[in-house]
């Protein structure tokens, strides 16, 4: 009895504050998303724009970021009632693209004074917590090569 | 030391290759922080002491692989690429890897 009590309130808990946690980060991702428009990011191996009137590269260097996040304990059972009878797993979709979206704003924002990232590259692994084989938690690094151009004097 | 992960340099000219470097570091986590992602995870949301921790040995292993190229006399590593698995329960290897080269 006391275990049910424990798993409801762990269910609640997660119900709430893992929502109000997922609105207020979509909210921040979009905000960020919306800043950084200016920095283009492309997974070719070569800058974009017109190439006859590029500036030359000054230099480049290697930028990376990442975010670790873990899903909450409502939408866990949730991925495990899907479990049972198949299909899209939303409540995992949701954690992966946040996660996909944080990552690449952190990599972003590590290299503020770049013109250009070229060949991004995005890399996931599920961090589990031992006991259990389903994902808990996900890292996602995002990394790619910072380009500098010659500034017009 | 110059890193891409591209094929080049840009703006500079391979000379000679030296061949594959890599670095790798094994972390477990620390107990305290454990305990706070464990709590961490009936609400869910961002683990920024695994963050932290990760971020901490990829840098870790980015120097013992610059380390490596710096003794065979190369300037900068291309291609680099990186990789993480989980190898046991609590430990993740972070797994570095690139071309060694002299550019000019």
């Amino acid at each position: 009895m006391e275990n049910l009590l424990l798993w409801v309130f762990l269910v609640a808990l997660g119900f709430f504050f893992g929502r109000l946690a997922e609105s207020r980060h979509y909210r921040s991702i979009v905000r960020r998303e919306k800043e950084w428009l200016h920095l283009p990011t492309t997974t070719s191996k070569h800058p974009i724009g017109d190439a006859g009137d590029m500036p030359p590269i000054a230099r480049s260097r290697l930028a990376h970021g990442s975010v670790v996040v873990s899903i909450d304990y409502f939408k866990r059972m949730l991925a495990a009632l899907r479990s049972l009878v198949g299909g899209a797993v939303q409540s995992h979709e949701t954690l992966l693209d946040r996660a996909r979206r944080e990552a690449i704003l952190r990599l972003k924002e590590s290299c503020p004074d770049a013109d250009q990232i070229i060949n991004l590259r995005l890399e996931t692994s599920s961090i589990s917590n031992g006991s259990e084989s389903s994902i808990g938690s996900v890292e996602v690094i995002a990394y790619g090569t910072a380009l500098y151009f010659e500034r017009k004097q | 030391m110059f890193m891409t992960n591209i094929e080049s340099v840009p703006g500079k000219t391979i000379l000679t290759c030296h061949g594959v470097v890599s670095g790798s570091t094994v972390r477990a986590k620390h107990v305290g922080r454990d305990i706070m992602a464990g709590l961490k995870n009936i609400v869910g949301g961002e683990l920024k002491g695994y963050t932290e921790l990760l971020e901490e040995s990829r840098n870790h292993a980015i120097e013992r692989m610059q380390a490596q190229a710096r003794q065979m006399g190369a300037n900068a590593i291309v291609n680099v690429r990186f990789s993480t698995s989980s190898v046991a329960a609590g430990a993740a290897e972070i797994y570095v890897y690139g071309t060694a080269v002299t550019v000019g």
